[in-house]
C-alpha cells in the first residue's frame, strides 16, 4: 500500500481539487465533531447528576403505619396497625449490624406552648437522641436531647429558631421553664434547620416523656433508622432495599397484616428514589447514544454520498486514465486510498478538535450547573466512530469505483 | 503492424440493435500514415475505438503488432494499451485540473516511471510538439490547437507503436489544423504507424493512404500523394 509515487498522484489530485477535499473533510470532521460533544455531554450529565445524587442521597428507611385493608387470617379491613416500643426494639436489635442511627418518634401536631404572657401551637415530636443526626438539626445554643433525658423521662425541650423568637423575643431561653400543655419543661436547645421555618417552628422533647405526658402508653408513630453508606453505590441501595423489606416483613407478621397490604405498613426508603433517578440518567444516556448512533447513520450515509459524487465526477477522468494504460484496481486503489486518507485525517481532527472542546469547554459549562460534570468522551468509542466512518466512506466509494473502473474506457470517456 | 479480418459490431439500445461495422478487413503496415474518411454515422469513430482498445468487436480478429487482441484480461489490456497504442481524442480529453506537463506525464506514471524520469520525458515531448513554455499552464489555459499538441505529446509519450487520432483537427480552424497536422506527419516521418479519422479531404490528403467506410463497410482503400502541411503554414 505504501507507494510514494502513489501517494505523490494523491495529494496532488488532493491539493488540486481542494474544494472537494474541504467539503468532504469538513462534513466528516463536523460529524465526529457532534458525536463527540454530545457523547461528551451526556457522559457529563450522568457524572453531575450521580454526584449531586450520591452527595445527598441519606440512606434513610421511614416506617409508618396506618388502617389494613384487607381481610388476613380471619381479621377484618380497618385495623389501625399500632406501632410499639418492642417493634422498634426487636427491629433495632435485629439490624443492629447496619444501622448507624435510629429513632422512633411520637408527635403531636398542635401543642399549645407558652412562655410568661406569649403563646402559640407548635408541633411537638418526641424523639430519641439519633435524630439529631437524622434530621441534621442544627443546634445554635445549648444542647439536643441526650441519653439520659430519654432514659429518666425528663421534661426537657430543644426548641426551634422560630418557635424561640415567637416566645423568647431577645431573651436567652435556656434553662428557661416553657409549658407545654400545662406542665413545665425545661428548655435545653434552640435548633436551626436546613428546611427553612416550617421546620423550626417546633420542639423536640424525649420520646419516653412524650408518651408519659400524652398518655399514650408505649405507642409510637413512626421509626426512622440511616443504614451506612457503602462506597458502591449500587451495594447501598440493594442493601437498604432489603433491609426495608425485612422491616417490613417482619412489622406486617407481628400485626397480622396481609403481606399485599401496602396500606397498612409502609417502608420507604430514600435510596429508592436514588434508583429512579439513576433508570433516568439511563434514559438520558439511551437518549444521547441514539441521538449520537443516528449521527453516525447520518455521516455515513453522507460520506457514502459524497464518494457517489466524487467517483461520478470523476468517470471521465477514469475512462482518460484507463485508455492511457491503468489497471482497474490502481483506479480503484487511488480512489480508495484518497477517500480514506481524506476521512481518517478529518475524522481525527474532528475528533481532537471535540475532545479539546470539552476540556476547554467542560469547566466553564460546569460552573454554570452541577448537573454536569467532567463531560469526556471515552476515547475508544470516540476512535471507533472515526474508524466505523472511514470503513463506510472506504465501502461506499468502493462500489462505485469498481464499477467505473470496470467499464469500458470508451463508456467511461463517454461519460460527461 | 495491424491486422483486422472479418471485423463486426453492433450496438444494442434495449430490443433494437444497430449493425454498425459489418466485417471489416483491412491491413496496416508499419510506418504508414492512414486517413480513415466516410460519411458520419459509417463506422469511423467505432473502428478506431476497437482498434485503440477501448471497445471490443463482437466478432472477428485483430492482431496488433503479432499480439492477438481477444478476451484479454484487464491487466493484459491495461499493459497493450499503454506500451502500444497512443490515443488522441477529438475533444482532447487531458485531466482538467493538471498542468501539461503532468497530463503528458501520466502515460509514464503507468509504467511505474519514476517521477523524475516522468518529468524529463515529458518535458521532452511537450518541446517536440512546441509547448516547451506552456508546460505548467492548465489546459483550461490553453488553446484548443495547443490543448491538441498536450494530447498528441500525451500520445507520444509512451512510444506507442501505433497512434490512433480520431479527428484530431475536428475542433481547431483551417490553419491550426494544418499545424496539427504537420506535427503528425513530422512523427510519421520518424517511423510512427498513425491512423487518423478525418471527414475533410484536404486532411485526408494529407496521408499517405485513404480508406473510405460506407454503411460498416470498406469500399474503396487507396493510396495518395502526400500533400506536405508545411506549405500551407
Ligand atoms: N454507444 C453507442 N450506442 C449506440 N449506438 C452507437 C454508439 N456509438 C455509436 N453508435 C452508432 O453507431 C453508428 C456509428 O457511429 P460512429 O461514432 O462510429 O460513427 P462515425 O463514423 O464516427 O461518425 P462521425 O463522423 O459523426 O463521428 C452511428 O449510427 C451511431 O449512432
Ligand atoms: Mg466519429
Amino acid at each position: 500500500m505504501f507507494d510514494i509515487e502513489r501517494w505523490q498522484e494523491i495529494f496532488e489530485t488532493l491539493r488540486k481539487n481542494k474544494l472537494r477535499t474541504f467539503l468532504t473533510g469538513l462534513s466528516v470532521a463536523s460529524g465526529i465533531f457532534i458525536l463527540v460533544i454530545l457523547l461528551g455531554f451526556s457522559k457529563g450529565i450522568e457524572n453531575g447528576v450521580t454526584s449531586q445524587f450520591q452527595q445527598d442521597a441519606t440512606n434513610m428507611i421511614t416506617v409508618w403505619t396506618g388502617r389494613t385493608t384487607k381481610e388476613y387470617k380471619g381479621l377484618n379491613p380497618g385495623r389501625y396497625v399500632q406501632l410499639k416500643n418492642d417493634n422498634f426494639d426487636m427491629i433495632s436489635q435485629k439490624y443492629e449490624d447496619y444501622i448507624e442511627y435510629e429513632t422512633s418518634l411520637y408527635s403531636i401536631w398542635g401543642g399549645t406552648i407558652s412562655y410568661k404572657g406569649e403563646s402559640g401551637n407548635y408541633r411537638i415530636r418526641g424523639v430519641m437522641p439519633d435524630h439529631q443526626f437524622i434530621e441534621n438539626a442544627d443546634i445554635s445554643v445549648g444542647r439536643f436531647v441526650n441519653q439520659s433525658d430519654y432514659n429518666e423521662n425528663k421534661k426537657v425541650a430543644v426548641i426551634g429558631n422560630k418557635l424561640k423568637t415567637d416566645l423568647f423575643k431577645d431573651e436567652d431561653p435556656i434553662d428557661k421553664n416553657i409549658s407545654v400543655f400545662g406542665m413545665n419543661f425545661k428548655v435545653i436547645g434552640v435548633f436551626y434547620d436546613p428546611g427553612g421555618e416550617r421546620e423550626e417552628n417546633q420542639a423536640y422533647i424525649p420520646i419516653s416523656t412524650a408518651q408519659k405526658v400524652f398518655n399514650a402508653g408505649d405507642n409510637i408513630r413512626n421509626m426512622l433508622f440511616t443504614v451506612k453508606m457503602s462506597d458502591n453505590f449500587d451495594d447501598a441501595v440493594a442493601l437498604s432495599q432489603s433491609i426495608s423489606k425485612g422491616i417490613e416483613d417482619q412489622i406486617k407478621q407481628i400485626h397480622t397484616v396481609a403481606p399485599d397490604d401496602t396500606s397498612a405498613v409502609r417502608v420507604y426508603n430514600t435510596l429508592e428514589n436514588a434508583k429512579q433517578i439513576y433508570s433516568l440518567i439511563g434514559i438520558i444516556n439511551a437518549v444521547f447514544w441514539f441521538i449520537g448512533v443516528f449521527t453516525l447513520v447520518a455521516g455515513i450515509v453522507g460520506v457514502g454520498n459524497i464518494m457517489l459524487i466524487i467517483v461520478k465526477e470523476r468517470t471521465k477522468e477514469i475512462g482518460i486514465r484507463k485508455a492511457l494504460g491503468a489497471l482497474p484496481m490502481s483506479i480503484v486503489g487511488m480512489i480508495l486510498q484518497e477517500a480514506v486518507f481524506v476521512t481518517m485525517f478529518a475524522g481525527l481532527f474532528g475528533l481532537i478538535f471535540g475532545l479539546a472542546s470539552l476540556e476547554i469547554f467542560g469547566p466553564m459549562v460546569e460552573t454554570f450547573t452541577d448537573f454536569i460534570k467532567y463531560p469526556q468522551v471515552d476515547f475508544n468509542t470516540a476512535l471507533t466512530s472515526v474508524f466505523l466512518l472511514v470503513f463506510a466512506g472506504a465501502i461506499a466509494g468502493f462500489i462505485p469505483a469498481y464499477r467505473a473502473a470496470k467499464i469500458k474506457p470508451i463508456i467511461a470517456l463517454r461519460d460527461e | 503492424m495491424i491486422q483486422i479480418k472479418d471485423l463486426h459490431k453492433s450496438y444494442h439500445m434495449g430490443s433494437n440493435s444497430l449493425h454498425v461495422l459489418k466485417g471489416i478487413n483491412f491491413e496496416v503496415k508499419e510506418g504508414e500514415l492512414v486517413s480513415i474518411m466516410g460519411s458520419s454515422g459509417s463506422g469511423k469513430s467505432t473502428l478506431l475505438n476497437i482498434l485503440g482498445m477501448l471497445d471490443e468487436a463482437d466478432t472477428g480478429q485483430y492482431i496488433l503488432d503479432g499480439f492477438p487482441i481477444k478476451n484479454l484480461n484487464e491487466k493484459v489490456a491495461a499493459k497493450y494499451r499503454n506500451e502500444f497504442l497512443g490515443f488522441i481524442f477529438q475533444s482532447f480529453n487531458l485531466i482538467n485540473y493538471k498542468s501539461a506537463l503532468d497530463n503528458v506525464a501520466l502515460p509514464l506514471y503507468y509504467q511505474n516511471i519514476k517521477r523524475k524520469e516522468r518529468i524529463e520525458k515529458a518535458e521532452h515531448y511537450l518541446e517536440k510538439v512546441g509547448l516547451a513554455q506552456w508546460s505548467h499552464h492548465l489546459p483550461s489555459e490553453l488553446s484548443g490547437g495547443q490543448k491538441q499538441r498536450v494530447a498528441i505529446a500525451r500520445a507520444l509519450a509512451s512510444d506507442p507503436k501505433v497512434l490512433l487520432a480520431d479527428e484530431p483537427t475536428g475542433a481547431l480552424d483551417t490553419k491550426t489544423s494544418y499545424e496539427v497536422m504537420e506535427l503528425i506527419q513530422g512523427i510519421n516521418d520518424e517511423g510512427k504507424t498513425i491512423l487518423v479519422v478525418t471527414h475533410e479531404n484536404d486532411i485526408a490528403n494529407m496521408t499517405k493512404r485513404i480508406v473510405n467506410l460506407k454503411d460498416g463497410v470498406i469500399i474503396d482503400d487507396s493510396t495518395v500523394e502526400q500533400v506536405r502541411a508545411s506549405q500551407y503554414v
